[in-house]
């Protein structure tokens, strides 16, 4: 399998990144190791540490972050940033239509079962179309490079996708480390980011909010990996941060708690899951949660980034019909493609994943974060044949993707400097508008081989460029 | 038939409780079968919340109550011209599409209990294989008071062979949904008269989807199809997402509850 | 600002302030144990326990007060709230839940604080110097508050850290006090005997107070100059009258910028107006250990208010 290198083509060097060549060339040994440290001192004293959940350990390990940017040309940038926001729009097209008449289910291009049988399909929300239209605010979009122009998703994140405080921190260390290269290069900003993400919730704000919304984070607290980015980002919204416990319904409207009072809330960006939201509603047996919000939110008391429901989008069985909502609702041919996808439950896909098993990654339709999912060509026979077991007996629960020739960039390695699998996460914002910045995360697998770039399974990250014309 | 409903909920907090949020669906369905000719609910010390009407079509009304509350009364009273349908849900507008309810939850999955017993039913078309189920369902769950509880599942029902109305609505929701039929779980109030009906005035039973004809009631309990002695009021997967009252108190230690409902024939 | 922030901060200075308190405890228990006393300095450790309110769950735990095992407990064990070790975390941690609240600066002094301590942690014990923790401690609890002063903004935050700072050293003031009167000298026949003074300058070492005071009044140390010092004198940053009146003007700080009177800050100027009015004789003549006893209880009271008028977020 022959693998494309973002920065090598044979001997010579491709344009993007082509003064990264003396660059590295001229760092000497001592001098990255330094500078290694240094940015893991950084990253130590800003905070910025993760939690993985279920592992015990070190509450405050370390990202790793490789301080080799992975580059992207204005050009390629234009087009993925195009093909970005059209999958976004077709999402959130998606959304509102499955929530409401099912047009896309009338015309039989995605099965029913699919959609209102998922897991993730809110009956509470039926009916309700969330402020502007917009169900998912927020999209991540996962996407991996095979070639110089094949660019393929792997996944869509509706809900609450993380990682966008890697993507501002990663830059935020490389200019303070190697200002050097921020003027020799022309390279994109990306810390308009939290102002373009301010502005999209506040576009959202329901129709009984008079004036300037308040706009907040809810999350889950402090214990929660994620914590750092939620605070980080509502600091640099210069909003309040808070907890379930922090608000409360009272009549038509939410209301957090302040050492004044009372204080109205019109936008919640929530960074926990819909089953968390509202005990009334989701979870009787919860005590998290803000007891009566739905009720709210559905008659337009305030709003809610995700909007609650959002996840069908992005469920890994309904990920398959993604082109087909880009030409059903939006009339244009899909610019980003997916990755050919067979889907477990049907049973000409099943033989055929079960006759190739070895040369496929299979996922589990509703996992996330790497974990029950299998990479065939990197498996021993025997966990093979423990994951085929699990296929038979529950086929619908499972995806199977070709193992994509994933792309590489030059990463620091205890040798020196090697290539490694990366892939890409951008941060689409959708709201009045829709908008994203020039970047996203970079993740790459550590390990020399790895096609497992998430960071609970040895991934590190990387600074994104995108450089300007 | 012209049927006036009073329905009392006492809640006592044996510590007072610093609030209480409440989601009611106390306002009858708005569909053919039934007309509101008066209709009130109040909380005692309560504020008026959201209110809305949901996907499935019922009215939902949020209430928050500021402690400290230690007593709280819903009453609802009012008054309701209904005519018989039998049992079909004529002119009831709802956006959730009717496949959402083929989705099992923990009462209403069906065990290989409940499936053998689906596939006992024989029938030329879905209304005649619903009618079949109602009346298996009702053959194989005795009515008695006492033996079930809340939390019982239709798979626990049948094997106890004894339940109540949501034993029976959760049974028939689970071997409806095993024969290809969308299911789900009605609540309202029933005007027992002197035929010797079951009198529970706060009642339940199950709606089935037949294509065609869209959803139809069937109450196993009193074998028969809901008619112009029921009032309904909402529908869920289960009664727990079907419940009319739904609410939580913040900090009020042991809740007790008594409930008192009378549904009489009005006096024209 | 919500509740919940505001309770962090108001819990970051009294966990900071309290980790400082005990540190000053143990350097004047390592003191005192170095000088022969009638009591041998066995006790002398006791009434250090008996003072920080943890002698029951140290002699479930240890047994016997035993030098370097109360070093353990009140510096280094978990399962004592108010050792140094739990004190910094929960500080630390309760400025991690309101990072977007504090300065860099100030997030720094924590977080560096609560790294440096999990080093010393991993530290075999042997290497430990009592004198170097206690110094160890006593610099950053400077340097955090040093942070705060020098790098927030003067808001409604601001006035919550301080609130907890000085509520907190009063609190402790007063219990130090109460020590010395209660435990260290039980017996009335040490009063103004060379013991009586030497406790008492023990005492003000521990709140780093005994130079100060010797320029404030000069001469011999005598109870009714300690209580004046301690608890009269504004110009003494621990006494109760500078820490009531810190509160009370911080209390006045937030109801000016709420355009809110609260009923902690009624309480607050109340206590105020109590020490105003207090003197060293009225002190004497209600006796030293219930003047505190007292002082200690509306500080409780005025603690209370204070959750109830900001903290709890049950304000209307």
């Amino acid at each position: 399998m022959s693998q494309f290198n973002e920065m090598y083509q044979g001997t010579s060097v491709r344009s993007p990144y082509a003064r990264l060549e003396n660059w590295v060339a001229a760092m000497p040994q001592e001098l990255r190791s330094l500078k290694q440290a240094e940015a893991e001192a950084l990253f130590r004293r800003i905070g910025i540490t993760f939690a993985v959940y279920g592992e015990g350990g070190d509450p405050d390990r370390l990202i790793p972050f490789d301080m080799f940017p992975r580059v992207f040309a204005a050009a390629e940038w234009a087009r993925l940033e195009k093909g970005i926001k059209q999958r976004a729009r077709a999402l959130n097209a998606f959304l509102v239509d499955v929530y409401g008449r099912g047009e896309i289910i009338r015309a039989g291009r995605i099965p029913a079962r699919l959609v209102y049988e998922n897991e993730a399909y809110e009956k509470a929300v039926a009916g309700f179309v969330p402020p502007k239209g917009v169900y998912s605010h927020i999209v991540g979009i996962d996407i991996v490079r095979t070639g110089p122009d094949e660019f393929f998703v792997l996944e869509d994140n509706c809900r609450t996708p993380s990682g966008v405080s890697y993507m501002l921190e990663s830059r935020e260390i490389m200019m303070r480390m190697f200002p050097e290269l921020f003027r020799e290069n022309r390279i994109e900003p990306v810390d308009g980011y939290s102002e373009m993400l301010r502005r999209t919730l506040a576009s959202v704000a329901p129709k009984k909010c008079k004036g300037d919304p308040v706009v907040v984070i809810l999350t889950p607290g402090h214990f929660n990996s994620a914590y750092y980015e939620h605070s980080l980002l509502a600091d640099l919204m210069g909003v309040e941060l808070v907890e379930g416990q922090d608000l409360f319904v009272d009549g038509e409207y939410v209301w957090m708690r302040t050492t004044e009072g009372p204080r109205r809330v019109d936008v919640i960006y929530r960074r926990i899951d819909d089953a968390y939201l509202d005990p009334l509603c989701f979870r009787p047996d919860s005590m998290l949660g803000i007891p009566g919000l739905m009720d709210v939110y559905r008659s337009g008391g305030v709003s809610i980034c995700s909007a609650p429901g959002a996840g069908v989008a992005d469920d890994k069985a309904v990920y398959t019909y993604v082109p087909e909502m880009v030409r059903f609702y939006l009339g244009e041919e899909p610019i980003l493609n997916n990755v050919p996808t067979w889907q477990c439950g049907k049973s000409d896909d099943l033989k055929h994943v079960l006759a190739n098993l070895p040369e496929l990654v299979v996922k589990e339709v509703h996992g996330s974060g790497g974990y029950g999912m299998l990479v065939g060509p990197k498996s021993s026979r025997d966990e093979v044949e423990r994951f085929r077991a699990k296929i038979v007996e529950d086929p619908g629960n499972y995806i199977a993707q070709p193992t994509l020739a994933l792309s590489n960039v030059p990463t620091f390695v205890e040798e020196g400097v090697a290539p490694r699998h990366v892939d890409l996460r951008p941060y689409c914002l959708v709201g009045e508008r829709i908008e994203l910045v020039p970047g996203g995360l970079t993740r790459v697998a550590l390990k020399e081989g790895s096609l497992v770039v998430n960071s609970s399974q040895g991934g590190g990250v990387k600074d994104t460029w995108v450089l300007a014309e | 038939m012209r049927l006036t409903v009073d329905h009392v909920t006492r809640y006592h907090y044996n510590q007072a409780a610093r609030s209480v949020v409440q989601s009611h669906r106390l306002s009858p369905s708005i569909f053919a079968g039934q007309k509101v000719i008066d209709w009130e609910v109040t909380v005692s010390g309560g504020t008026r919340g959201a209110a809305f009407r949901d996907g499935a079509g019922d009215e939902v009304q949020g209430w928050t109550v500021a402690g400290p509350v230690s007593e709280l009364a819903v009453r609802v009273q009012g008054t309701v011209e209904t005519v018989d349908l039998t049992g079909i849900l004529r002119g009831h507008k709802e956006t959730v599409a009717p496949n959402c309810y083929m989705r099992a939850t923990t009462p209403t999955r069906a065990d290989a209990a409940l499936e053998a017993l689906a596939r006992r039913a024989a029938a030329p078309d879905q209304l005649t294989l619903a009618h079949a189920l109602s009346e298996l369902v009702a053959d194989a769950i005795a009515y008695r008071p006492g033996v079930t509880h809340a939390h019982t599942t239709a798979a626990e029902g049948l094997a106890l062979g004894e339940g109540v109305c949501q034993d029976h609505a959760h049974a028939l929701i689970a071997v409806a949904r095993v024969r290809g039929m969308p299911g789900r779980y009605v609540s309202g109030y029933l005007f027992a008269d002197a035929d010797g009906l079951l009198h529970e005035a706060a009642h339940a039973w199950a709606e089935v989807h037949i294509s065609g004809l869209g959803w139809v009631g069937f109450d196993p309990a009193n074998r028969c199809c809901p008619d112009d002695r029921y009032i309904r009021l909402g529908s869920g997967f289960d009664a727990q997402d079907a419940a009319p009252i739904r609410g939580i108190a913040r900090g009020g230690g042991r809740e007790e509850m008594d409930v008192t409902v009378a549904v009489q024939q009005a006096s024209q | 600002m919500l509740s919940r922030t505001a309770d962090n901060l108001y819990w970051i200075a009294r966990y900071m302030e309290r980790a400082d308190t005990v540190a000053r405890l143990l350097e004047v228990g390592s003191r005192i144990s170095l000088i022969p006393s009638v009591h041998g300095y066995r006790s002398e450790w006791d009434s250090l326990l008996q003072a920080t309110g943890i002698a029951d769950a140290f002699a479930k735990k240890y047994g016997d007060p035993v030098q370097r095992n109360i070093e353990s407990f009140l510096f280094f064990d978990r399962d004592n709230p108010s050792s140094v070790a739990s004190c910094i975390t929960a500080a630390r941690e309760n400025g991690r839940i309101v990072r977007t609240a504090l300065t860099t600066q100030v997030w720094d002094a924590l977080n560096t604080a609560f790294q440096e301590l999990k080093a010393l942690e991993r530290q075999p014990r042997s290497e430990l110097e009592l004198s170097r923790l206690t110094e160890w401690v006593m610099r950053h609890a400077a340097m955090v508050r040093g942070a705060i002063d020098a790098t927030l903004l003067r808001n409604d935050g601001y006035n919550f850290l301080n609130i907890g700072y000085y509520l907190e050293r009063g609190d402790n003031t007063a219990r130090l006090m109460d020590v010395k009167y209660y435990v260290l000298l039980p017996r009335v026949d040490f009063v103004g005997s060379g013991l009586d003074n030497y406790q008492w300058t023990t005492l003000l070492r521990a709140m780093g107070a005994q130079r100060a005071f010797h320029w404030a009044y000069g001469g011999e140390v005598t109870a009714a100059k300690i209580a004046d010092f301690l608890i009269l004198n504004p110009q003494a940053p621990r006494s109760l009258t500078t820490c009531v009146a810190g509160l009370a003007n911080h209390l006045g700080r937030l109801a000016k910028s709420y355009g809110r009177e609260t009923e902690a800050l009624a309480k607050a100027r109340e206590l105020f107006a109590g020490i105003e009015a207090t003197t060293t004789d009225g002190i004497f003549e209600e006796g030293l250990h219930e003047y505190l006893t007292r002082f200690i209880a509306e500080v409780a009271t005025l603690a209370h208010a204070i959750h109830a008028s900001y903290l709890s977020g049950e304000m209307r």
